[in-house]
Formats: structure tokens, sequence, C-alpha cells
């Protein structure tokens, strides 16, 4: 053995600076979806709590979504895009393979430098990336880093399938993460269990939807509704309230439960089966929204803070859940 | 054991509780959707809560066979046996 590897400089404690969102402009009603499906508007508001959804305009990509989320967020956190050593973008629905998503986010930023990378990890992705941010920052690696979570889905939607066509939306929500004198970001708990990796998926691989007989077709995202249901609606609340535990909150402490808005349905079994006190803010920004996957716990928490719902030095519990079937959860203290 | 009037009792509860319908309305007759309105996703939520209530293991696969409140005593019944 020759030389020695230094040891990094080990950093601080780490908390959420500054939140930022993106709603695209067009308002999509349960109308627009009845179209082409035979179901209805109060099928869908009492299966799904949606009303309406966003759709990003034809020429809007993720990265642009990413990059008009992430502004905001820098501005509230008082910082500047020269100030940020990492992107982490969260996205299950950008369209280049490569370069990431990330580093289309950084020619829109500015940084001068940034680290940049792509994270897949669902809809459970933006808590995930949270978690590594603290980790990073905790570790020393980095200072300052911006935890995007975007999507695109409406270019996944089986727009005929009366099952999902109703569900997902478009949208980008975005989060500084930076050095704070106390614990900001709570331990994640994470995990997976892959025995339902077919309950969530893309239809076809990229390969195959160019190999259809009938010519190319986009793939769809597909769902088993009744197995994620369950799945979601039990082992989740189980895996919240060990983030609770984990950061040593007492749920009488908590001041939001901000759960990926899957579904109303879920959210609404969750906050049973983790008996919320009354005094718990429970996000509830699908109804408007859709399912923005990644992008889903970023925008319901900017909905909280803008409707007054919490208010910075609140405690939210986050929960990310998704294909895989994989899940992240942390309690987070409101910038 | 519990008996079926047992079984049928701790059911309605549940199903009470998770879709506010009157416990005496929750009869072995009564078909889940058609009479109770008791929708797919309420469905997941009665199964899990009978699954802890009960201690039984009720499958995805298994729920689809459930009609009416008879068929899940008799489903509890059986599996408790």
């Amino acid at each position: 053995m020759s030389g020695h590897i230094r040891a990094a400089q080990r950093g601080g404690e780490a908390a959420i600076l500054g939140l930022g969102a993106y709603r695209p402009e067009r308002v999509v009603p349960n109308a627009e979806i009845l179209e082409r499906i035979d179901s209805s508007d109060e099928w869908i508001r009492s299966r799904s709590g949606i009303e309406s959804r966003r759709f990003a305009a034809p020429d809007e990509s993720v990265a642009d979504m990413a990059a008009l989320a992430a502004a905001p967020a820098l501005n509230a956190a008082g910082l500047t895009p020269a100030d940020v050593d990492v992107i982490v973008v969260a996205t299950a629905t950008g369209l280049n393979q490569t370069p990431s998503v990330a580093a289309e986010v950084d020619v829109r930023l500015g940084t001068g430098g940034a680290a940049a990378f792509d994270i897949g990890a669902a809809c459970a992705g933006f808590c995930h990336g949270l978690a590594l941010a603290n980790d990073m920052i905790r570790a020393g690696t980095a200072r300052h880093v911006v935890v995007i979570g975007v999507e695109k889905l409406s270019d996944f939607l089986n727009r005929d399938d009366r099952s999902t066509a109703f569900i997902f939306g478009d949208g980008a929500g975005a989060a500084v993460v930076g050095p704070a004198a106390e614990p900001g970001i709570g331990p994640v708990v994470w995990g997976s269990d892959s025995s339902g990796i077919a309950h969530i998926r893309q239809d076809l691989p990229w390969d195959e939807t160019f190999a259809q007989p009938d010519g190319p077709r986009w793939p769809y995202l597909e769902m088993n509704g009744n197995p994620v249901f369950r799945w979601a609606a039990f082992e989740m609340a189980k895996a919240a309230a060990q983030a609770l535990d984990a950061a040593g909150v007492s749920i009488d402490d908590l001041d939001a439960f901000v759960p990926h808005q899957a579904n109303m349905r879920i959210t609404d079994a969750m906050a049973r089966t983790l008996k919320l006190p009354e005094s718990v803010a429970i996000a509830r920004d699908i109804a408007t929204q859709g399912n923005t996957s990644a992008a889903s716990v970023p925008l319901a928490l900017d909905r909280l803070l803008s409707e007054g719902a919490i208010h910075s030095g609140d405690l939210a519990l986050t929960i990310g859940f998704g294909a895989g079937l994989v899940y992240a959860a942390q309690v987070i203290r409101i910038p | 054991m519990a008996s079926t009037e047992e079984i049928r009792s701790g059911l309605a509860e549940i199903v009470n509780e998770i879709a506010g319908i009157p416990t005496d309305d929750i009869q072995l007759d009564k078909s889940f959707t058609d009479d109770l309105d008791v929708d797919s996703l309420s469905m997941v939520e009665v199964v899990v809560a009978a699954e802890e209530r009960f201690g039984v293991s009720i499958p995805d696969d298994d729920v689809k066979s459930l009609k009416t409140v008879g068929d899940a005593v008799a489903y509890i019944e059986r599996s408790v046996a």
C-alpha cells in the first residue's frame, strides 16, 4: 500500500431552505378526459378525488418545467444559481435517455458547473432526492443542493384506458437544501417491495414500441389499482409512522401530512390508519393537479404553504411511494 | 371460535367505520356493491381491517368472489376454522 486518501471534510446539519413549484398553464377538467373513456365525472371524483389536472404544452419539456420550479425555490432560499453545488432531478418521463434532465436544467439555470444527475425512483423520487441531499450536506460533499421532482405524464397516458386516463397530470416542484443549525430533514425510512414490480409499469420497453405491427406508438403507464391501493394505504402508513419515530417526532407535534398524491382515497386511508389528529393539515393537491408522480410532494407542499395551511417552522411528514414498488419517507421542517 | 353472528357483527362494525353504513343494514344477504354501495377501494380497506381483526389472510384474487356480506363471513369462518 502506498498513498492514503484524505478523508472528506464533514458537513453539518441540513434543512430545506426554499420551495418552488411550476404548474403548467392548461387545466384539463374531467369532462375532457371523458371524451375518450366510458365513465363519469362523479365516478372519477369518488374513486380518486380528482376534479381536474394540468397538462404541459406540447413543446414544454420536463427540463423546461424543472427549471421553472427550481428558479422560485432558489429565490425563496435567497440564493442564486451560482450557489448551487448539485442538481438532482427525479423523473420517470424525460424523453432523452442522455444527457440527463439535470444537465438540461443546468443549461436553463446556469449554475456555472454544478454536479447534475437524475435519479429513478418513480413517484418516490423526490423523497429519495431529499434523502440524498440531506446526506450530501451532512457528509460535506455539497453545500447547496437543488432537488427537483418533475413529470410530463401526459406523454405516457393511455387516453382510452378508463382505469388510468383520469389519474395523471404534469408539473414540477423543487426544494433547495442547504446548511442549517438544527436538523431540518429527518432520517429517511426507505425501501422496496419487488413482489409488486408488475403493479405499476411502462407497458412496453422502447424497443418494442418501435416494433409494433401497426407502426411505432408511445408506451403507456399501466397500473393494477387494487393491489397498489392495498400496499399504499396500509404498508405505506406503517413506513410513514416509522419515519416519525426515526425523527423522534410525536404525531401530536406534526403540523402537516404530505403523502405522494397518488389518489385521494389512498391519502384518506393512510390518514385513518395513522390516526392523525385533527390539527394535522393533510395535502390534497391531487384534486386540481392529478397524480404528478415525482412532482406531487413538492407541489403539494407548495400549495399548503401558499394557502396558509402550513407556515415556516412547521413539521411535515412526507412520503413518496410508487413503481418498483419503492418508497421513501421523512419528517421535514418547512422553510 | 367466533360464531357466524359474531363475525357478521364484527364485519358490520368495520364496514360502518370505513363506509359510514349503519351496522343494522349490514346483513348476510346484502351485496357490498349493489346494496351497501361499498366500492372496490373501500372493499380493500374492509378486507385489510377484517384480516387484522379476525387474524385471517384474504388475497386480492379472492376478494373479487366476496359479493355479499354472507360470502365474506363464510370466507372468514372457513379461514379461522
